[in-house]
Formats: structure tokens, C-alpha cells, sequence
């Protein structure tokens, strides 16, 4: 007993001194909002996926991901994605691809608009929810506080209404004046209040974690089942061990 | 009271018969399984033996599926392994299996040679067992590492260009072997599919022979255990050691135990947090390959960020890539470093004791330091924890030679 409680000291030891500073964890960004998204949540999802379709799908591709499957686990009827989702000539197995020519983007955004498929995984969600909010306007024209300069135009606009930054600045150790956007101020109501646009940017960013592994409805609810057989398995096999185990002990 | 034999029971016994006057079936079950006698006082840390086994096991049947539907061209890749996430009927779950059974695989070998230190498994008559346990280590490392590559995200793409290019430090013959390695002038189309021959083929054969010799040598001179004395010095009148019980069924009830307990843990991951918070699968992993587009921060998976550290903690290329592979080479050399009369961490010294421990922590440090910014407090922590890890080795000479060390029991305790 007494060997057993010193070797876990040892163990707890170790894991505390190698942790103590532990550095923050991979793919780590600055300043974003909590996205606050529930992937589970199929009415905010489908809400995504139509504002997903509307307002980025014009540029951007997700070609990973076929018409169907979203027909299929957002229980949207087949007829519904032909419709509404399906732009031009394609079928509900085809890949969600863009219309847009890689030519024409090229010379409207000056590159390629990127896949969205992924973005949630690569960029987390936080980001693209935070990224959504956070356009505003100056009299160069939009610009975005996550992504500077960025070549996407603020497609959401007309329901944010236009934000200006408030600039604060300060001097740093060295003497040197920094200008730095402390907040962005809502100066032109849009089509939403602000609590309706949080709801919408949250929706897409929903929709776009979903996308981003469509099996994560499924996952997440079939995982109990296994956890619960194998815990009951485990369960099973230690009486087994204590049962053959009773000859050793004595 | 048995019951007389059935016809049926004769002719399957018969059977068995021919088979084993032709090959020795039973025999083999004997030496290796029923009649394998082990120590008794094995603790939570030989469970790990088996589940190193059981990943391998899991990595093979997983990879296999893998292979039917992944595609290894630079134009495919990533689609493939997307297609086998959506599309492919439960690919999403054989394809998460095989991602974090490799983080697993290194979770549980890492603890596997941790338990070796501890308790001296290393020593006399075990050299070969630890040397050939370097070995699959070795493979086990290049086998993730072009594992790793063939997703073909930014990450496997970058990685393999810093991995590969570290061998263009070597003198004279640096360039021209990092362009053999690649088959290219970059990482390119040529380079994933030869990782993707050597991953699937070459590299797991050689793991697997590895693995039957390490089992091989180990069945050949008996397990150590937490005591580190010899069980085979107390027999019985038949020849059976006191203090050892039969494999099977005594330890092949409680390992099962055990892969209960670690599939558990294990589903939970594949079922709740497959991308770890970013550690089994990274975020820039997500980004298709492009060769235009540097990350800003380029670090391999964590099971190789200690000798990431290493490597950034010399300010020398040449010298950085050579005391990365010593910190891999002096581990061959282990059994003739320690000098001491008993072989477990049980009857060290105190000496002995503090070493283990820092190099335990030095080594889980180097791990958190090789996935940092790299400031340049970093790398003086870095260096630090360089010169603790090859002091473990350094010093070991001296300290188990001199250091007083407590009796070893004559018989194994509880």
C-alpha cells in the first residue's frame, strides 16, 4: 500500500512539474468572440445552410460535400435543395462547386475565393463567427479587423448595418505611438438588430462546423452506445480477472 | 464425471493430431502461451506491452481499409481522405481509428520503455529485448512520420519538407541525398507516393518482424518484472518458477482487463475529441498542400516534438541534427551504462531516483518547448532540458557505480 501511494506521488510529480507553464494550446487566436454554436441544434444549422447558400455560396465552393448528404442529414427534401440550394445545371450527387469561373474571380478578388468545405476545421469556429462581425468601414472602404485588407467584400452588410472603428492610442515603452481599434460602433442600423445578426452569423458558422464533418450529428450520438458497451465489457472481463486471479492471491 | 468422447470429439481431436505431427501447433502454444510462465507481481505499468501489440493490430486492419479507397497523388490526396470522411461507409470512423490509434501507438510505447527505465528491463539478459524494442521505435518513428505526410494538408506538406530537408545538413553528401529522398527538387507527387510504398509496405513489415523478434527474445530469457530479480533462480521440483504463474490464462484475463479500460479511453477520443484540441490532427492539416504558402508555425505532431526541441535548442544546423540522433542512439547503448547491482528503481538510490525523474520531466518539457514560439527563452528552457536528458545517460556510469543501493528481496514482493 504504501509503495502504491509513493509511485503515484512520483507520477502526479512529474505530470505537475512538466505542465506547470504549459504553453497555450495549437491553433490559437487572439481576440475572438466565443462562437457559442450548437452543431446539434438542426434549426440553426438548416437556418445556416440557407443563409450559407444565399450569401457565400455565390463565391464560394464547398466541393467536398455533395448536394445530397445535406439533403439527407438536414432532413431538407430533395426537391427543396433542387430548387432553392442547386444553382445552374447539376445534379444532387454533384459536388457543391462555384459557378464563378477561376478567371473572373482572379480579376474581381485578385485570387481564387478558398474552398469553405474545411474552413471550421482549419480555422475554428471562434474565427469564422468573429471574422463575420467584424467588418467595418473607413473612408478607404471595408476592412476587417480579424483579417486585414481582406479581398472578401462585407456580403452581410445590409443586415449588420455599417460598423466604424473607434481608434485608441498608446506609447508604448520605446516612445513609439501606436493607433489601435479599440471597438467597433454600429453607426447604420441594418435589416437586423444586433442581437438577430449574432444569431445569424452564429447559424452559419453552425452550419459550416457541420460541413466541415458532416458525420459529427452522428458521431456525437452514436459514441454513448459504444462507451456504454465498453464500459460494460470492461466491467465483465475485471470480474473475469479477479475470479482467475483468486489462486495468484492467496 | 467427463462424459465418454464423442465421435464427433475423436475425429476433431485427430485432426488436431495430424496437424501437429506436421507443424508444432501445440507445442508452440506451450513454450509461448500456456506454459509462458511470467512474474506474478506485474503492476499498471506492464499493461503496455499488449496494447502496443493491439495498436499494431489496429493500425495494420485500419490501414488496409484506409488503402482501398485513399489515392496517393498529389492531385488526389486530400480529396481522397475527404471522400473516405464522407462518402465511404463508416470511413469517418476507420479513418479516426487510424489517426489517433498512431497518437495512442506512441502514448503506450512511450510508457512501455518508461516502465523499461523504471525497472531496468534493459539489463542482462534483456539487452537484445531493449536493443530490438529501439528498433520498432526507430520504424515506428519513420512510419509516422510518412504516415503523417500522406493526408497531404499544409502540415503533412511542410513537415516533410522540414523533416527532409534536415538531411541536407549533412556534409557533401546533405544535397544530394535529400533529392534521392524526395525523387524530386522539391516535396512533390514523387515524394508521397514512395512515402505511401514505404509506409503501407516496407516499414510495417519490418515492424512486424521486429516485433516477433522482440517477443522472440523476450520469451528466450523470461519477463523482468517490478522487482528487476530473476524468477528462474526459485523453482519448483518440476522446473517451474515459484514466483511465476502460467501467460494464459493469468495474464491474458488481465490484459484484457486492460484493453477494456484503454479501448474505452480510446473510443472516447474518436467519438467526442478525434483532433485533440489540435494534437492528433491539426488544424493547418485541414488546408490542402500548397507549395506557395509557408505556415507561420511549422510543428510536427507532438510524439516528436522533444526532439524538435532538441533540434532548435543548437544554434548549428549539422550540429542540432546530430544531437537529435544521439538523443535517439544513446538509448542502444543503455544496458552497459548502468552499473548498478539491482536492476528496479525499487533498490536504486536516491540518485538514481532524481535522475529518472528529471529526465522524465525533461522529456515532457522538450515535448510542450518543441511546440512553442521559439523565443529565445524557449531555447535557453530548451537547452536546459538537453543538457538534463543526455546528463540521464551521462551520468548514469558514475551514479548506479557508486550511489548505495538497498537489498533486492530474494523472492518478489506484492
Amino acid at each position: 500500500m504504501m509503495r502504491i501511494t509513493i509511485k503515484s506521488k512520483f507520477f502526479a510529480a512529474i505530470l505537475l512539474l512538466a505542465s506547470a507553464p504549459m504553453a497555450m494550446a495549437a491553433g490559437g487566436y487572439e481576440g475572438l468572440e466565443k462562437s457559442g454554436i450548437n452543431v446539434q441544434d438542426m434549426a440553426s444549422v438548416q437556418r445556416g445552410a440557407g443563409l450559407f447558400f444565399n450569401y457565400c455560396h455565390s463565391c464560394h465552393s464547398a466541393e467536398y460535400m455533395r448536394y445530397q448528404r445535406l439533403s439527407e442529414d438536414l432532413e431538407l427534401p430533395v426537391e427543396m435543395v433542387e430548387n432553392n440550394l442547386i444553382f445552374g445545371e447539376r445534379e444532387i450527387t454533384d459536388y457543391i462547386k462555384v459557378a464563378m469561373s477561376d478567371e473572373s474571380a482572379t480579376s474581381w478578388f485578385g485570387k481564387k475565393p478558398p474552398d469553405l468545405t474545411l474552413k471550421a476545421r482549419s480555422r475554428g469556429p471562434d474565427w469564422i463567427y468573429t471574422f463575420l462581425k467584424s467588418y467595418y468601414m473607413t473612408d478607404e472602404g471595408w476592412n476587417n479587423k480579424v483579417l486585414e485588407n481582406a479581398s472578401m467584400p462585407n456580403v452581410l452588410w445590409e443586415l449588420q448595418g455599417i460598423q466604424r472603428p473607434i481608434y485608441e492610442s498608446h506609447t508604448d515603452e520605446d516612445g513609439v505611438e501606436h493607433t489601435e481599434i479599440s471597438e467597433l460602433r454600429l453607426d447604420r442600423a441594418g435589416l437586423q438588430t444586433p442581437e438577430e445578426f449574432e444569431r445569424t452569423v452564429r447559424d452559419i458558422t453552425a452550419f459550416m462546423e457541420y460541413l466541415a464533418e458532416p458525420v459529427v450529428l452522428k458521431r456525437e450520438r452514436m459514441g454513448i452506445w459504444v462507451l456504454l458497451f465498453l464500459v460494460t465489457f470492461t466491467f465483465l472481463s475485471w470480474l473475469l480477472y479477479q475470479e482467475y486471479w483468486k489462486d495468484v492471491k492467496k | 464425471m467427463a462424459k465418454p468422447a464423442s465421435n464427433l470429439s475423436r475425429q476433431v481431436d485427430a485432426v488436431g493430431q495430424w496437424v501437429d505431427q506436421r507443424i508444432p501447433v501445440s507445442s508452440f502454444w506451450k513454450a509461448h502461451i500456456s506454459e509462458y510462465y511470467a512474474p506474478k507481481n506485474f503492476n499498471f505499468m506492464y499493461f503496455f506491452g499488449s496494447l502496443a501489440l493491439l495498436m499494431l493490430v489496429n493500425q495494420i486492419v485500419t490501414g488496409i481499409f484506409l488503402t482501398m479507397f485513399y489515392k496517393p497523388s498529389a492531385a488526389e490526396a486530400f480529396a481522397s481522405v475527404e471522400y473516405i470522411m464522407r462518402d465511404v461507409e463508416w470511413g469517418w470512423l476507420i479513418r479516426y481509428m487510424h489517426s489517433t490509434g498512431a497518437s495512442f501507438f506512441f502514448i503506450v510505447v512511450y510508457l512501455h520503455m518508461f516502465r523499461a527505465l523504471m525497472y531496468g528491463s534493459y539489463r542482462s539478459p534483456r539487452e537484445l529485448v531493449w536493443i530490438l524494442g529501439v528498433f520498432i521505435y526507430l520504424v515506428l518513428m519513420a512510419e509516422a512520420f510518412m504516415g503523417y505526410v500522406l493526408p497531404w494538408g499544409q502540415m503533412s506538406y511542410w513537415g516533410a519538407q522540414v523533416i527532409v530537408s534536415l538531411f541536407g545538413a549533412l556534409p557533401i553528401i546533405g544535397d544530394p541525398l535529400v533529392e534521392w529522398i524526395r525523387g524530386d527538387f522539391f516535396i512533390s507527387d514523387a515524394t508521397l507516393n514512395r512515402f505511401f510504398a514505404l509506409h503501407v509496405i516496407a516499414l510495417p513489415l519490418a515492424l512486424i518482424m521486429l516485433v516477433v523478434l522482440h517477443l522472440a527474445a523476450l520469451h528466450e530469457v523470461g519477463s523482468n518484472n517490478p522487482d528487476g530479480i530473476e524468477i528462474k533462480k526459485n523453482k519448483d521440483d518440476q522446473g517451474r518458477p515459484l514466483d511465476g504463474i502460467p501467460f494464459h490464462p493469468y495474464y491474458t484475463v488481465k490484459d484484457i482487463f486492460g484493453v477494456g479500460v484503454f479501448l474505452t479511453l480510446f473510443a472516447f477520443v474518436i467519438f467526442y475529441a478525434p483532433e485533440f484540441g489540435g494534437y492528433f490532427l491539426e488544424p493547418d492539416n485541414f488546408n490542402p498542400a500548397n507549395r506557395n504558402v509557408t505556415p507561420e508555425h511549422i510543428v510536427p505532431v507532438w510524439y516528436f516534438k522533444p526532439f524538435y526541441a532538441i533540434l532548435f535548442a543548437v544554434p548549428d544546423k549539422l550540429l542540432g541534427v546530430l544531437l537529435m540522433g544521439a538523443a535517439i542512439i544513446v538509448l542502444f547503448f543503455l544496458p552497459w551504462l548502468d552499473r548498478s547491482p539491482v536492476k528496479s528503481i525499487r533498490y536504486k538510490g536516491m540518485a538514481s531516483k532524481i535522475m529518472l525523474f528529471l529526465f522524465a520531466i525533461a522529456f515532457i518539457r522538450l515535448g510542450i518547448l518543441g511546440g512553442a514560439e521559439g523565443t529565445a527563452s524557449d531555447i535557453w528552457e530548451s537547452r536546459f532540458w538537453t543538457f538534463v536528458y543526455f546528463a540521464f545517460f551521462v551520468l548514469m556510469p558514475f551514479i548506479t557505480k557508486y550511489e548505495k543501493t538497498k537489498p533486492e528481496p530474494a523472492r518478489v514482493t506484492k
